[in-house]
């Protein structure tokens, strides 16, 4: 009896969502994958939905939304909660490894103002690479272990990588390469993918419902959602990274995440970056 | 004659207790839901909720309460059932939600 209450609403929105668009899944199916024309309509559904907000304010996420948060939000940022998490952030960025290199030595221009370009799709590898991805494997590479991608330290680092970014627009290319792609409509196929017992895709809140409320949440708009990240949440009472924003939404859904930094979540991180390209880095943001 | 085989089921209904699950129903059970969930799994696409209730399978089994840990193995089942139902419908149907 507990089995069937629990199985009835998704059998019957999945039945719904099957007869109300299946013609519509027969065309799509056929249509060639086109990023820049995806972006396009993808950002032309937000500023038609949102007519009255600044271009440039989606990266501010539910703060874009709603006068009264935002109010309080620009209250907030007169002292930032991310302050500490930026200060750790450039002392850890700038201590060196035990061989006496630091972080600067593995990116382009020292690692200053070069967020925006991440993730990006590495044709050696024939994978995406994310910048949380590319910290780690700067460690690894330099004699260290490894941080946890859910965890302070990463959000530190960052928060201090998104800080020397902010302005710059997002800029993620799509390389003359199949496998990249293919790893774009995987990131796209996972966003708009329902999972989880709660029959949700990231699109259903992101999407379908930013400005709605779940409980006390604001949802933020999709795009330039990745923009301000890592980002403070009071709901963490601390900092979360990329990763841990996936992995949380997912176990929100009532799905069991995958693991952080996961093709899946390269992925789903490069195409939500895409088609935000133009919009500016905002990061490190504080969130509800 | 209707009435007398009414009188006798509630009689039968009353009167004998329920049967209790024992371990090889449990066994059973559990193992279903396990190849289940591992198919869900490949399919990328666990629910903490099959999770929670395998836990609670062993949890129960373990303290030889064996109708709770069947009756838990067979709600994992179930929701895992439905994890991969709705894994193998979403392949194409995503596209539906698509933006363009």
């Amino acid at each position: 009896m507990r089995v069937r209450h629990i199985l009835r609403p998704l059998a019957a929105a999945i039945a719904a969502a099957a007869l109300t668009c299946a013609a519509a899944s027969a065309i799509a199916a056929e249509t060639p994958a086109d990023p820049a024309a995806d972006a396009k309509a993808f950002q032309k559904y937000f500023t038609d939905k949102f007519p009255k907000v600044k271009y440039e304010d989606f990266v501010n996420g539910p703060y874009s939304m709603n006068e009264d948060m935002r109010k309080q939000w620009q209250e907030i940022e007169q002292f930032p909660p991310y302050e500490f998490a930026l200060d750790a952030g450039k002392e850890m960025f700038s201590k060196p490894f035990k061989n006496g290199k630091t972080y600067a030595d593995c990116f382009p221009n020292g690692g200053i103002g070069i967020r925006q370009n991440y993730p990006y799709f590495d044709e050696k590898e024939g994978k995406v690479v994310t910048l949380e991805l590319a910290l780690n494997r700067c460690r690894e590479a330099n004699g260290e272990a490894p941080i946890s991608y859910v965890k302070d330290d990463m959000a530190s680092l960052t928060a201090y990588m998104a800080y020397t970014s902010r302005g710059k627009p997002m800029s993620i290319k799509i390389p003359n390469d199949p496998r990249a792609l293919a790893a774009y409509e995987d990131g796209k196929r996972y966003f708009y993918t329902r999972r989880g017992q709660l029959n949700f895709s990231c699109a259903s809140c992101h999407v379908q419902s930013p400005g709605e409320h779940i409980r006390a949440e604001t949802l933020a708009p999709a795009l330039g959602i990745l923009n301000a990240m890592p980002i403070y949440r009071s709901e963490w009472s601390g900092m979360g990274t990329i990763s841990r924003r996936f992995t949380s939404c997912n176990s929100q859904t009532r799905a069991v995440p995958l693991e952080p930094q996961s093709d899946e979540y390269r992925d789903l991180e490069y195409y939500l970056s895409y088609v935000s390209n133009g919009l500016p880095i905002s990061g490190p943001g504080a969130r509800p | 004659m209707k009435k007398s085989i009414l009188a006798a089921t509630l009689l039968i209904a009353g009167v004998v207790p329920a049967l209790a699950a024992s371990e090889a129903d449990f066994k059973a059970a559990y193992a279903a839901a396990e190849a289940a969930e591992k198919e869900a799994g490949q399919l990328r696409n666990r629910w903490t909720t099959t999770e929670s209730d395998l836990k609670a399978a062993q949890k129960s089994a373990a303290s030889g309460n064996f109708d709770a840990a069947t009756a838990s193995a067979k709600e994992a089942e179930a929701l895992a059932k439905a994890s991969i139902f709705q894994a193998t419908s979403e392949k194409d149907r995503w596209k539906d939600a698509e933006i363009h």
